[in-house]
């Protein structure tokens, strides 16, 4: 195995999506994922790369568009406010079934808000975040390894399914170094038969588009982008658990409200508690299946979030409701602490919550 | 040693955040779980800031020091604002150049090291950062030479290699002052 490295977070998502052979960033500065850019303005014109930035997200997102329509591989990356800017560039990559890749490093919002983490912008990410029916794969990294190995893996399932990935991060994930092993196995790009490369007079004309004024064809269109999104469901899943097995209390959480929360399963554990974790790494498609068994032997779930309850809809769908389901949280820029999240589990232990 | 919690603060300039990085790195190379988590609020020179840092010998959890173990205040709003946050029991490292006042607290051990005096006398004045480093490691048990060089190797780019020495000497400083 190679050395281990202390990178940033948004450090280690630049070098892995160079490593896994992304030449072309477009992006605009935004606090807490400028690093992204940075590295990138750096390393890629010594390697024969682009790093552009542009005049602003839209322009950034549509630059995207551009190059992924050539099939190769392409990112932006961004923070909340600059995300939704990109909304509709989404939207129209998946129209046109494009693979790119999307980093938001979440803070706090509604508006411009704060620059320091949140998780507010899951309905966003998990919801598809332009208009029109879609969804993109949200990958929700906790550690900055997990930056890295999400950006090689995002790159992977954009190509192979022809979405748009999101790494969806926050600003701690971004801003913290952690040991960090870029020592990947690097699969071959797959080919991209469908890209506008040129003609070269041999074939017709690829054409990449998101208009389509039939409404029939449309409704095809969209049936059948929605039986791929079930393949995607079924097979693309990702999850840890954490101490779930014989748990009565199971906690939802991602990125860095699941780093707090096995603080708090932790210490609740020796306090003779049962809890345990389950941590989703996609969050579309979100991993129903271990809600699903969960429910069968827990009494009761927490949501713990950076956002006034997103996620937590998710685990009532996933469990049907068999099971409370209550939020333990902090938004605007705060984090909560792994105290917070124990007195949470022992108030529900003790039944005190409803 | 299972885990150890740091918390580096101070204003923005001092090298807090160049100090937290050489204690991950030293960690790292020792084969330790770390965690370097730095405040990023709208900062500058002058203004505050810190920084977070676990080193451990289990995976680690939040990266965020609520809690430190050990607290390294290189200005006085970093002492009034995190002292009473130390762990009872745990240590207070303050430069007593920049804070007059003393730590309030009897729970907990605390050294007072004239950093930035000290790195002015040596005609380093902008490595108050590491003489306390120094302290730290020396109070640590921890001040083991070549560990420390491989671990400035770390932090001091190629570039800047002639600083390797100079750093060393002032973390040696800091770990001779009584």
């Amino acid at each position: 195995m190679a050395d281990k490295v202390l990178m940033k977070g948004n450090e280690a998502i630049a070098e892995a999506a160079i490593i896994a052979g992304c030449r072309h960033y477009f992006g605009y500065p935004i606090t807490p994922q400028t690093e992204v850019a940075a590295y990138m303005a750096k390393k890629m014109p010594k390697i024969g790369g682009c790093f552009l930035q542009a005049e602003s997200e839209i322009a950034a997102i549509n630059m995207v568009y551009g190059v992924s329509s050539t099939g190769k591989r392409v990112m932006t990356s961004s923070s909340s406010p600059g995300i939704s800017l990109k909304g509709e560039g989404l939207s129209y990559l998946a129209g046109s079934d494009l693979p790119a890749l999307v980093v938001n490093v979440q803070r706090g919002g509604p508006g411009l808000g704060g620059i320091q983490p949140s998780q507010s912008d899951y309905f966003q990410a998990t919801r598809g975040g332009g208009h029109g029916d879609y969804h993109m794969i949200v990958l929700a990294p906790a550690s900055v390894q997990e930056m890295a190995e999400l950006t090689v893996k995002g790159f992977d399932l954009a190509d192979k399914y022809r979405m748009t990935s999101m790494i969806l991060a926050d600003g701690t994930m971004g801003q913290m170094m952690e040991p960090v092993s870029l020592d990947f196995d690097i699969k071959p790009q797959p080919e991209k038969p469908w890209a506008t490369t040129g003609t070269k007079m041999e074939r017709e004309h690829n054409i990449v588009n998101s208009l389509s004024l039939v409404p029939e064809e449309l409704e095809m269109l969209n049936m059948k982008r929605y039986d791929r999104y079930k393949i995607v469901e079924e097979n693309e899943t990702m999850y840890e658990e954490y101490m779930v097995d014989d748990a009565d209390i199971v906690i939802a959480a991602f990125g860095i409200a699941a780093r707090v929360s096995k603080n708090a399963v932790n210490e609740a554990r020796k306090q003779g508690i049962k809890v345990g974790l389950i941590r989703p790494i996609t969050l579309w498609p979100f991993p129903k299946a271990p809600f699903e068994k969960a429910a069968e032997h827990a009494k009761a779930f927490i949501s713990v979030e950076l956002s006034m309850g997103q996620m937590i809809e998710d685990v009532k769908l996933a469990t049907n409701c068999k099971r409370p389901v209550t939020l333990c949280n902090r938004v605007g820029g705060m984090i909560p602490s792994p105290e917070q999240v124990l007195k949470a589990i022992i108030d529900v232990n003790n039944g005190g919550v409803k | 040693m299972s885990t150890k919690q740091f918390l580096f603060s101070g204003f923005g300039g001092q090298g807090i955040l160049f100090a937290g990085k050489f204690l991950a790195y030293k960690g790292l190379i020792e084969d330790k779980q770390v965690s370097w988590l730095p405040s990023y609020g709208p900062e500058m020179r002058g203004g505050t800031a810190s920084c977070s840092v676990i080193v451990s010998d289990e995976p680690v959890g939040s990266p965020i020091v609520s809690n430190p173990d050990m607290l390294i205040a290189m200005n006085l709003p970093s002492l009034d604002k995190y002292e009473n946050a130390v762990v009872p029991g745990g240590v207070i490292f303050a430069d007593s150049t920049l804070i007059e006042r003393k730590v309030n607290r009897d729970d907990v051990t605390v050294y007072y090291i004239p950093a930035t005096r000290l790195a002015s006398e040596n005609g380093t004045p902008t490595l108050a950062n590491m003489i306390i480093i120094g302290k730290v490691l020396k109070v640590l048990g921890d001040f083991e030479e070549n560990a420390v060089r491989a671990a400035l190797g770390k932090v001091i780019s190629a570039k800047h290699a002639d600083m390797l020495e100079v750093n060393l000497k002032a973390m040696q400083l800091g770990a001779d002052y009584e």
